[in-house]
């Protein structure tokens, strides 16, 4: 059984079919990537799978169950976690907050527990900072986990975003645009960071990128999008040599 | 593990200074007084520089912390006030140990308010936009209004209430007047004083500290700095916003329980819009989610025009508007607050110099 299977799946803002009728197979533990020129619809597909948006119509089913039409919320904890083209972090808390806020629902102890001090609090919080700091390893972000969010360089920030969406620990993970406004060093270890969490914590990754060198190496499979839908899907060195594609996108 | 120390200390640095300054304030007053050194205004200005204390910092939790605007403080207080005292008067009798019967006020007070603070919060905090400022607002001044034509009294045949006139109750003429619509409350007990008054604000400040580091802290700030990301990693929005909106309006029934228990009497005009953004200012000119700075602003901003009472009498509230543009200035304009953060932090050097002097 696919692990993310989306079928027929549309919306409309007004007139514009800003996704229409898209369907998409992704397996368990691929890395797939989601490709396709400026307002082709990526991003708003990332919205509705997510639930920021609800379809107009269409089935999304992760590991089975069908979650079209859930909210945001319900499908984080079916175990969805994404990033954000245009990054939000938690700004004005620390690097490791951040990561913590996204552990909230695997550590608990109560409102009351954490007011008067109770063991839990202790006990529980202990075991959300080392969790987070091994996070925060990964991406090579523990040096600098009291540090502001808002204080990191860019594309620590970008790195910061993922930690804290693989902190929910879901399975499968949305990434929009991680390489934007990276240079081609920090590209280069996003690309091993990336291969890495899908080794290590046994990941399925769905990601948009604009930047080819880095799509062609890290995504085993393609889909490309144009206004709105599915031009072609495959392995990747299919895809990209794919006449249509390339003057879709490519070539402009 | 270095870098362990150095994440939790913040927090313990910034809360355990506080607790500090606050019971060094405490012990000095204490003392002033012993020696009977102050004058009876300032004595008078006791207990109500921690009622508004406690309303200031309780309002930076959902100011600061979870980044709503509200404007009902009064009325939060308004509900602690009137059913603390009734409870109090009514128990006179059956629970004549004060030590015993003001904690329990206290609690009740605070439970009222806050059942009423979760009531608007249910509707209000589910919608995007500054709506909880206008509820909060309208909210504050029916309370008061209700409070003011509120008529209880108490016969051979148990109780009358009325939302209308003395009369409308149908006492027995030898009833006792427990609420006397505009004129209010009577009789309740003087159970506040300072020392109660200020224990109250040492835990409201201990309990603001510890909800803001705490798991749950930790989720209502992810919410004010980030709705869409709080949502994508699965941060229930109006369970926490409920639960801070909730403690604020517990932590201002609890003041409003104090505060009523101070006064023998206790009128329901005293709680209005203008109550509401006087402490609406502790919290902005102490600094918005500072705890410290909200108790400092509150003091500072209750002291300065009794002080000038004083001195220059009826131009006061003109200094007070002098003093009250002059810190807005300080706090928001970035060029001067840039300049004394460098001012502070070369004082800080040179402390930290003579030290490291010291040491060896
Ligand atoms: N909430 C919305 N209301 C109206 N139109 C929208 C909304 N969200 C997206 N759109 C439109 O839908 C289209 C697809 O936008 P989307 O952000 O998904 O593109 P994208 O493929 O992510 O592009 P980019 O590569 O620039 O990020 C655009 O024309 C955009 O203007
Ligand atoms: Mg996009």
């Amino acid at each position: 059984m696919a692990l993310l299977e989306v079928k027929g799946l549309s919306i409309n803002f007004g007139g514009l079919h800003a996704v229409d009728d898209f369907s998409i197979k992704i397996e368990k533990g691929e890395l797939y990537g989601l490709i396709g020129p400026n307002g082709a619809g990526k991003t708003t597909f990332f919205n509705l799978i997510t639930g920021v948006y609800k379809p107009t119509s269409g089935t999304i089913l992760l590991d089975g169950k069908d979650i079209t039409g859930k909210n945001t919320i319900q499908i984080n904890k079916a175990g969805i976690a994404r990033t954000f083209q245009n990054i939000r972090l938690f700004k004005e808390l620390s690097v490791l907050d951040n990561v913590k806020a996204g552990l909230h629902n695997r550590y608990k102890y109560s409102t009351a527990e954490g007011i008067f001090r109770l063991p839990r609090f202790f006990k529980t919080e202990k075991a959300m900072d080392e969790e987070a700091l091994r996070l925060l390893k990964v991406f090579d972000l523990d040096d600098e986990a009291s540090v502001k969010a808002s204080n990191l360089p860019y594309g620590k920030q970008r790195k910061l975003e993922i930690a804290r969406a693989l902190a929910t620990k879901p399975k499968l993970l949305l990434l929009d645009e991680p390489a934007a406004g990276m240079n081609p060093h920090e590209t280069a270890e996003l690309m091993e960071t990336i291969r890495f969490v899908r080794d290590n914590f046994d990941m399925t990754i769905l990601l948009i990128e604009h930047d080819m060198s880095l799509v062609s190496v890290v995504c085993e499979k393609l889909s490309v999008l144009n206004f709105g839908q599915l031009l072609c899907e495959g392995e990747t060195s299919t895809v990209l040599s794919n006449p249509e594609v390339i003057t879709a996108y490519l070539g402009e | 593990m270095k870098t362990k120390s150095k994440l939790i200390k913040p927090y313990t640095k910034k809360s355990f200074i506080t607790y500090a300054l606050l019971i060094a304030v405490f012990t000095i007053v204490q003392l002033i007084l012993n020696f009977g050194k102050m004058s009876f205004m300032m004595q008078s200005l006791l207990v109500p520089l921690c009622v508004y204390s406690i309303l200031a910092v309780s309002l930076n939790l959902t100011v600061g912390i979870l980044g709503e605007l509200s404007l009902g403080q009064a009325g939060f207080m308004c509900i602690g006030a009137y059913s603390g005292a009734l409870f109090s008067s009514l128990m006179k009798e059956a629970i004549p140990e004060a030590m015993v019967r003001f904690p329990i006020a206290i609690l009740l007070g605070g439970l009222c308010a806050a059942l009423f603070g979760v009531l608007i919060g249910i509707p209000v905090l589910r919608l995007r936009g500054d709506y909880l400022a206008i509820v909060t607002l309208a909210f504050g001044e029916i309370i008061k209004n209700i409070c003011a034509s509120l008529y209880l009294g108490k016969d051979a045949e148990g109780f009358h209430l009325s939302i209308k006139s003395a009369a409308d109750m149908n006492m027995a003429p030898d009833g006792k007047m427990i609420i006397n619509g505009a004129l209010g409350l009577n009789g309740t007990p003087k159970d506040s004083n300072f020392t109660v008054a200020f224990i109250i604000l040492l835990i409201t400040v201990i309990i603001a500290y510890n909800f803001v580091y705490s798991r749950t802290g930790r989720a209502v700030m992810s919410i004010r700095d980030n709705r869409i990301a709080a949502e994508s990693v699965g941060l229930n929005i109006t369970k926490y916003k409920l639960i801070t909106f909730g403690l604020t309006a517990f932590l201002a029934g609890v003041a409003g329980v104090i505060y009523s228990h101070n006064f023998s009497t206790l009128q329901a005009s005293k709680f209005d819009y203008n109550m509401s953004i006087l402490i609406l200012v502790f919290v902005v000119l102490g600094g918005i989610g500072s705890i410290r700075g909200s108790v400092i602003a509150a003091v500072v901003l209750t002291l300065i025009p009794e002080l000038l009472r004083e001195t220059i009498g009826n131009y006061r509230m003109l200094f007070y508007a002098v003093i009250l543009i002059a810190m807005m200035l300080v706090t928001s304009n970035s060029k001067l607050k840039g300049r004394i953060t460098a001012y502070t932090n070369k004082l800080k050097g040179l402390i930290k110099k003579e030290k490291k002097g010291e040491i060896k």
